[in-house]
């Protein structure tokens, strides 16, 4: 893989990883859509510019980690995986098949390249303080970044991770929420409120910012502010919008659990082109 | 008691503390080996480590859950965790985690329960763990282990932490009887015949090994030549010697420190199902206890010698 900096490289990558996310999930006619495409410019981000990572080299010890604790958005995942490398591109549309490598959630026994096995919401932020934790006592620059879904930190286990990472100053710990306001049942404000927001991580000890997760120049810029922030972990609440970059997807909570049948991929394949 | 056996069975270490000092001296052999508690270090004798390496000892607050998550991680990334509270807490709460970051992934955690079953006495049943063992082997890749005194403790704890893979071992609060001598030697997934016999035969783990040695002396004064297998470790089930003492003494006796329905006995007549169907009696428990002292408790809720002494003679008149 090429990495590069330059945010119109990183939009020109998203849109090709959106394409995959349709395909895949109009061919495995099952899985999650919006949540997949609410993620794409952070992933993109981190990927391509910036964690250190080698896919030639996928458990070199001193490596960054990616952990995506809503594992239901294994769509954007798999493809930015496939696209840089680390898996087969062509093989994408296998996802949710008997034996395909891409199961239905992040299993690392089928990709070893994972850091994590998730799908049970409200455990990887703990997980990630953990490989942190090991980083630390190693002296040794890898850092973590995990990325939680907005309805997934209505989970307790969040917040006992929460109030451990900013105790422990575990600084080396990036938490992005994707907060696309949606989740199964509707909006997270109809179904359990999380406002405010931002002023619950800085009460817990987190360095707080506030982006849209959608402008590649503020997630670079964002990301950077993390790895330079000292004595306290960061967490990235990235204001998304569920459906991203396909019109008719864009907001509506139905995308969360349900994939576009042939001519919706084709509509919304037209619209990423 | 006109012993038959060579036992002496005096009071040695807590099981808890065998585990809490070879966890220091691990800690010295080897760097990687990291701790997590939750707030019981005092209780969990995890403390030892703790003195010791307080670098590598992630004290994690009561929370549980977190607690195995963030071990998860360390291990991912290298380091041999042990993470440790009462079994009651750390099974219980920490069960999601343990299935879905540790089980399914075969991450390299090992997870050390203490004041285990209802020996942990006063603090009573909510503190109480009964269903441990049950948790702990509806686990897949998970091995259990739940020794019965210090000698053992020290070799579970050290195989643990030598093997790539989930374990589980479970450890009482109170001073555990001495059965083996120092140096004694264990393997894993393999019983160990403390006493032989040829009419029965008193499977035990834990803290009831040692009744049933008790047992076995009160059956040779009735005539009755008892056998003791010690299952140190519940799973993989030593199926082997299971099969060998029903074929040669045709009815057995299982006796825990657990839920009988769930437990080593659930499992024990699973195994003779498939192998060699012989009786089975069960001693455990079937109910949650209450406030007493350790040695009431085990008295009134029946885990004494002379409840199995009188499961032994049942299972031998079921004898064909």
């Amino acid at each position: 893989m090429r990495k590069t900096s330059n945010p119109l490289d990183l939009a020109a990558l998203s849109r090709q990883i959106r394409r995959h996310i349709i395909s895949m999930t109009g061919a495995a006619k099952s899985g999650h859509p919006g949540g997949s495409l609410s993620a794409v410019e952070v992933l993109v981000t981190l990927y391509w510019d910036v964690l250190r990572h080698d896919p030639a080299n996928p458990k070199w010890p001193q490596r960054d980690r990616f952990i995506l604790s809503k594992g239901h958005a294994a769509p954007v995942l798999y493809a930015v995986m496939a696209e840089c490398g680390y898996t087969p591109v062509e093989e994408l549309n296998s996802l949710r098949k008997l034996g395909s490598i891409y199961q239905g959630h992040p299993d690392i026994r089928y990709i070893p390249a994972l850091e994590a096995s998730t799908g049970s919401l409200g455990e990887g932020l703990s997980l990630a303080l953990g490989m942190a934790l090991a980083a630390r006592l190693d002296e040794s620059p890898s850092r973590t970044y995990v990325m939680l879904g907005d309805g997934e930190i209505q989970e307790g286990q969040i917040w006992e991770a929460a109030m451990f990472g900013a105790f422990n100053k575990v600084d080396n710990v990036c938490a992005i929420v994707d907060y696309n306001k949606l989740q199964l049942d509707g909006a997270v404000k109809d179904i359990l409120e999380l406002e405010p927001l931002a002023a619950k991580w800085r009460a817990f000890g987190w360095h707080t910012l506030e982006i849209d997760g959608h402008d590649i120049p503020a997630i670079q810029a964002a990301l950077a502010e993390a790895a330079a922030t000292k004595g306290k972990p960061t967490c990235v609440i990235a204001h998304t919008i569920k459906g991203k970059g396909v019109s008719f997807m864009e907001g509506d909570p139905r995308w969360h659990g349900v994939t576009p049948n042939p001519q919706e991929v084709e509509l919304a394949l037209k619209e990423l082109a | 008691m006109p012993a038959n056996t060579k036992y002496e069975l005096k009071l040695g270490a807590a099981t808890r503390e065998a585990f809490g000092k070879t966890l220091a001296e691990l800690g010295r052999e080897n760097p990687n080996i990291v701790v997590g508690d939750a707030d019981l270090t005092k209780s969990t004798m995890t403390t030892f480590f703790a003195k010791e390496f307080p670098d590598r000892l992630f004290e994690c607050g009561i929370a549980e859950a977190n607690m195995v998550a963030i071990g998860a991680g360390l291990a991912m990334a290298g380091k041999i965790p042990f993470v440790s509270s009462f079994s009651a807490f750390v099974m219980t709460k920490g069960f999601e985690q343990l299935r879905c970051l540790v089980a399914y992934p075969n991450v390299n955690l090992k997870v050390v329960g203490t004041h285990s079953g209802i020996s942990i006495g006063e603090d009573g049943p909510s503190q109480m763990s009964m269903e441990d063992l049950a948790l702990a082997c509806a686990l897949p890749n998970f091995t259990v282990l739940c020794p019965a005194d210090e000698v053992s403790t020290k070799w579970a704890v050290r195989w643990a932490a030598a093997h790539h893979g989930p374990v589980f071992i479970r450890t009482g609060r109170p001073q555990a009887p001495a059965i083996y001598e120092a140096g004694a030697q264990f393997e894993i997934g393999k019983a160990v015949e403390l006493v032989a016999g040829t009419d029965v035969t008193l499977v035990a783990t834990g803290l009831l090994t040692a009744e049933a040695i008790k047992a076995s002396d009160l059956l040779a004064a009735e005539g009755v030549s008892a056998r003791v297998l010690d299952i140190h470790t519940i799973k993989p089930l030593d199926e082997e010697a299971l099969a060998r003492a029903a074929r040669e003494t045709g009815a057995l006796v299982v006796a825990e420190e657990h839920l009988v329905d769930s437990g080593l006995g659930a499992r024990v007549a699973q195994a003779l199902a498939r192998t060699v169907p012989a009786p089975v009696e069960f001693v455990g428990l079937t109910k949650f206890a209450e406030s007493g002292s350790p040695d009431q408790l085990l008295d009134v809720y029946g885990l004494r010698a002379p409840n199995l002494v009188e499961a032994g003679r049942k299972a031998l008149a079921r004898k064909k």
